[in-house]
């Protein structure tokens, strides 16, 4: 990993905004994605005249049921007679959203960026799962007709084996997480469970049950990021984005042991390396880490060096990661309590640190002091890292 | 803003053929990769900070076809992402983040395989907004037609002047071993063939080809180190005019988005009368009219684009050379790496590479690309050599 | 945040069929994939009853599935290595789902095979490997995670019904069956 990490020029979010998550809602992709904008800029005391450039995050165009899906989004994301760009590396959309809306800042050519990220699953049907159905290989994968929850349990089989995780163990995340989301405004599985609510959910591809997985969702969540003049001038607490990474790993999943998520430490290292942090594991106050399945979040706790590898389920079962605890990861609830709309979710992931780091999180604030802050996001077929590290 | 030049240090491409049937998408990116970083004279895995790939999902059949791109563009555990836009929008990404310090030295990669596309229309009535789709329009690029005719209305363009591009491009495009749609053509041939979207006929409609096309873009300090060989971006820029699912809103006959992105990568590149200080352009032409309102609003046009046409302004030996590739309708639509290819011919001239389409004294060049229907995105680019 | 109330506004499923103007509509894109060079070579292969891999020049590992190129070392691969096809199950799992997410009446197992092929540390991050159905255990050695481990070989389809497929291998099953073993 050789990028340059003597970027000169500081960048800040300024503003956050999103819709409800929901299985289904009434509105357009486009509707979404306006009315996440509009919150954002809304928030910020900013107007579209005051952007200049517009980067959109959305995953697959299959769910939306739209071919160039962030050409068909641009205008309700502000997209009208602007340089307008979508990235797209999978789940990890969300993340790098505004990574790319941070470069557009740090090159100097743009001096605000409007950062949407935005889904609409209910649009597949009769189940967005179907799409699912065409992100394989071709000639390899597609004719054993998988299911994409396969190969997420592939993966949370070998870490349970490698790490000696049990199912009660990571149950714990799902019950935390969705427990965090109560307070949560957009909520949609928002809900006080116990390990055994989970361990008697349907069980979906063994060893996934349905209280491990996040939900489909619709939902749209925008950020305001802008250069450090301007962001002085629009707020008193701007959140600075110290480091940005991301990594993608080799196509070949079932050529790599899955037990670890080595694409994920070495996006880390670069957001890491990039933001000054030599201990994550001390320096970061509170994370977000992307828990699509209740596995995942230990896993890219592990990846994101915040525990040792294997150490997560310990120090899960201790309180360490709870809203109170040492090291609070998805204060926020999380995708498997807020809701996982694919692309939204991750936006919705930094936009929780923004407000834990301005102290405007409500009853979802965490108990201690917070200065420094990290959130990923994963995707494709187990490949992807985007990481992005924020502070005050 | 910190002023960092940006230059492009390495070609490769493989395929610009209507079908390369032996070669799977990625092995065809494989090729270009290797002949770009052999050309940068790069590792790809110790000196390629990071790695672009401009692709859509259903152009490739793959749900999430960015699981696809790192492994043959040498891409695995780097950074490496995703951009679903015309290839030049990509290079426009690399040139941030090398502005940004990020990285010095960015692999650029777009692909296309149209031939294994069986319903490409049914692929573009698919980006079409669904109340749209409910019209039941039988060629979803319909909006093309449209366009042309109300360019044709405000500018005073005649048909045949449309015809003249086609007879223009197709036709350069013999000299150009790269344009596998070139044929010699005569404007009756055009004007007496029944129109496909009217007022278009089928040779002002650009044909498909497969091509996989990789370019390394590196910092003035990184060029410098590599290579001998720089083509520097003065300015690239991109506009959105509308959504596509708000087409409505479009001013037809018009390209804001070309006139906007210009004049910004004008401004960067510090020009301000382009046509005096630039050599030629290669700009659009995936219809036949697109290269005249292109040229309308690219402010290469003094006096309307149609007329200057007509007295050679634009041809090969002309003052003003407009396509000396022979343009999308000789070399073809590579979906994503459309814009990507256009700039490759503008680098082949800067370098004197350009073999039998090479022009006498080519020092800077503009090259702009759209999108193409339904968007309203381009993206201009404004290269120069030293 | 300073409002509560968020924009959305929740949508059933039975009033999303009361809407006027709602657009079914089924997406009509249709391809036919390249395989390319190694891929083609490969589905060859498994015709014969054969699994082939490609051996990089640079790592010397033998690289299953096959491709034209090592991606770590960024290395074009040279030559065609047969692999014995035995290997052991790296990871599996029991669905009981289906694409679209409906429930099979037959769970299936899944796994990931870590093949035997030269060049690899015998626990070594990357290996050679496929990934299929497993056959010959139960959902509840699975549940157990006695299966992790376990030594596997291709079950192939009858000569006749293979078509150049990675269905021409049935599933992958285990070596020893319990029966001879005990």
């Amino acid at each position: 990993m050789r990028p340059n990490i003597y970027v000169k020029d500081k960048v800040a979010i300024v503003g956050a905004g999103l819709t409800l998550f929901r299985r289904r809602l009434l509105e357009t992709p486009r509707e979404l994605a306006w009315e996440a904008s509009k919150q954002a800029l809304d928030s910020a005391g900013l107007t579209l005249k005051d952007i200049d450039c517009i980067v959109i995050g959305s995953a697959p165009d299959a769910f939306d049921g739209v071919h160039f899906k962030g050409e068909y989004l641009a205008d309700g994301s502000g997209g009208f007679g602007k340089p307008t760009v979508r990235v797209f590396v999978g789940g990890g959309t969300g993340v790098m959203t505004p990574i790319a809306a941070w470069w557009h800042v740090a090159s100097g050519l743009c001096k605000t960026v409007l950062a949407v990220g935005e889904e609409k699953m209910s649009h597949a049907y009769p189940h967005p799962q179907g799409v699912f159905a065409y992100i394989w290989d071709p000639i390899l994968e597609r004719p054993l007709r998988p299911n994409l929850i396969w190969i997420f349990a592939l993966e949370m089989a070998r870490y349970m084996h490698v790490c000696k995780a049990s199912k009660e163990d990571i149950a714990l995340v799902s019950v935390k997480n969705k427990r965090n989301a109560l307070d949560h405004p957009a909520a949609q599985a928002a809900a006080n469970i116990t390990v055994d609510d989970v361990l008697k959910s349907e069980v979906l591809v063994w060893p996934v049950q349905l209280l491990d997985i996040s939900p489909v969702s619709d939902g749209a969540v925008a950020l305001v990021v802008a250069s450090e003049k301007i962001a002085r001038r629009v707020t008193d607490t701007p959140v600075w984005i110290d480091g940005v990474g991301f990594t993608l790993d080799n196509t070949h999943w079932y050529n790599r042991d899955l037990s670890y998520p080595r694409y994920l430490e070495y996006a880390a290292r670069m957001a890491y390396k990039m933001a000054g942090i030599e201990r994550p594991w001390k320096e970061i106050d509170v994370a977000e880490p992307y828990d699509p399945f209740d596995y995942k979040e230990l896993h890219h706790i592990e990846g994101l060096m915040l525990a040792r590898r294997c150490e997560a389920p310990k120090l899960l079962k201790e309180g360490y990661f709870d809203r109170s605890g040492e090291l609070p990861t998805s204060p926020s609830g999380g995708l498997l309590g807020v809701g996982n709309p694919i692309a939204a979710a991750g936006v919705m992931k930094v936009a929780e640190l923004f407000w834990q780091l301005r102290y405007e999180a409500g009853a979802r604030q965490v108990k201690k002091p917070v200065h420094k802050a990290v959130a990923n996001a994963w995707g494709d077929l187990m490949q992807v890292g985007t990481v992005i590290v924020l502070s005050t | 803003m910190s002023y960092v030049r940006v230059a492009v240090i390495g070609i490769g491409y493989y395929g610009f053929k209507p079908s390369v049937p032996d070669l799977s998408f990625r092995e065809m990116m494989l090729e270009a990769a290797m002949r770009a970083y052999y050309d940068a004279n790069v590792d790809a895995r110790r000196d390629i900070d990071v790695f672009i790939s401009c692709q859509e999902d259903f152009w490739e059949g793959i749900a999430i076809s960015n699981e696809f791109a790192p492994e043959p563009i040498g891409g695995v555990l780097r950074p490496t992402m995703t951009i679903t836009g015309d290839g030049l929008q990509c290079i426009g990404q690399a040139y941030m983040i090398i502005k940004s310090g990020l990285a010095d030295i960015v692999a650029v990669e777009a692909h296309a395989k149209p031939s294994d596309i069986e319903s490409i229309q049914e692929i573009y009535e698919l980006s079409l907004d669904p109340q749209v789709r409910t019209l039941n329009i039988a060629n979803p690029l319909f909006q093309a037609g449209l366009d042309a005719i109300a360019y044709m209305r405000w500018s005073g363009a005649r048909r045949e002047h449309l015809a003249m591009i086609a007879v223009k491009n197709r036709s350069r495009g013999l000299l150009n071993p790269r344009a596998s749609h070139a044929s010699k053509l005569s404007l009756d041939m055009v004007l007496n063939s029944k129109p496909v979207i009217y007022p278009l006929t089928r040779f002002e409609i650009a044909d498909y080809t497969d091509v996989a096309i990789n370019i390394v873009l590196a910092s003035e300090e990184k060029a410098r180190k590599f290579t001998e060989k720089h083509i520097w971006i003065d300015g690239i820029w991109w506009s959105t005019e509308v959504g596509s699912g708000a087409i409505e809103w479009h001013e037809w006959g018009r390209m804001p988005s070309l006139r906007l992105a210009s004049r910004e990568a004008y401004r960067q590149a510090g020009l301000s009368n382009p046509i005096n200080q630039t050599d030629f352009a290669e700009v659009e032409d995936r219809f036949s009219y697109i290269e005249l309102l292109a040229l309308e609003e690219l402010g290469l046009a003094p006096g309307g684009a149609h007329r200057l046409l007509e007295s050679g302004f634009y041809d090969a030996n002309g003052s003003y050379p407009v396509n000396p590739s022979g343009g999308s309708l000789a070399v073809g639509l590579t979906l994503e790496a459309t814009g990507l290819w256009r700039l490759l011919e503008a680098i082949l001239q800067l370098r004197g590479e350009a073999g039998g389409v090479q022009l006498r004294d080519a020092r800077r060049a503009i090259v702009a690309s759209w999108r193409g229907p339904p968007t309203y995105t381009s993206t201009v680019a404004v290269i120069s050599k030293e | 945040m300073r409002s509560i109330r968020l924009p959305g506004m929740y949508l059933r499923e039975e009033d999303l069929r009361k809407l006027v103007g709602v657009i079914e509509y089924t997406p009509r894109a249709r391809y036919s994939y390249s395989a390319g060079q190694a891929l083609s070579e490969f589905l060859r292969g498994l015709r014969e009853g054969r699994i082939l891999g490609r051996l990089c020049p640079s790592c010397n590992r033998v690289l299953v599935p096959p491709r034209v190129y090592c991606e770590h070392c960024y290395t074009q691969t040279t030559e065609w290595v047969e692999v014995p096809g035995t290997g052991r199950v790296e990871s599996v799992v029991v669905s009981y789902i289906g694409t679209a997410r409906e429930r099979l009446e037959k769970p299936e197992i899944i796994a990931v095979i870590r093949l035997d092929a030269p060049g690899y540390g015998r626990d070594s991050f990357d290996f050679a490997g496929l990934f299929h159905k497993l056959c010959g255990v139960t959902e509840d050695d699975v549940k157990s995670g006695r299966v992790i481990g376990l030594r596997v070989k291709p079950r192939w389809k009858p000569l006749e019904l293979r078509t150049g497929s990675i269905l021409d291998i049935e599933c992958f099953e285990p070596e020893v069956v319990e029966s001879e073993r005990a």
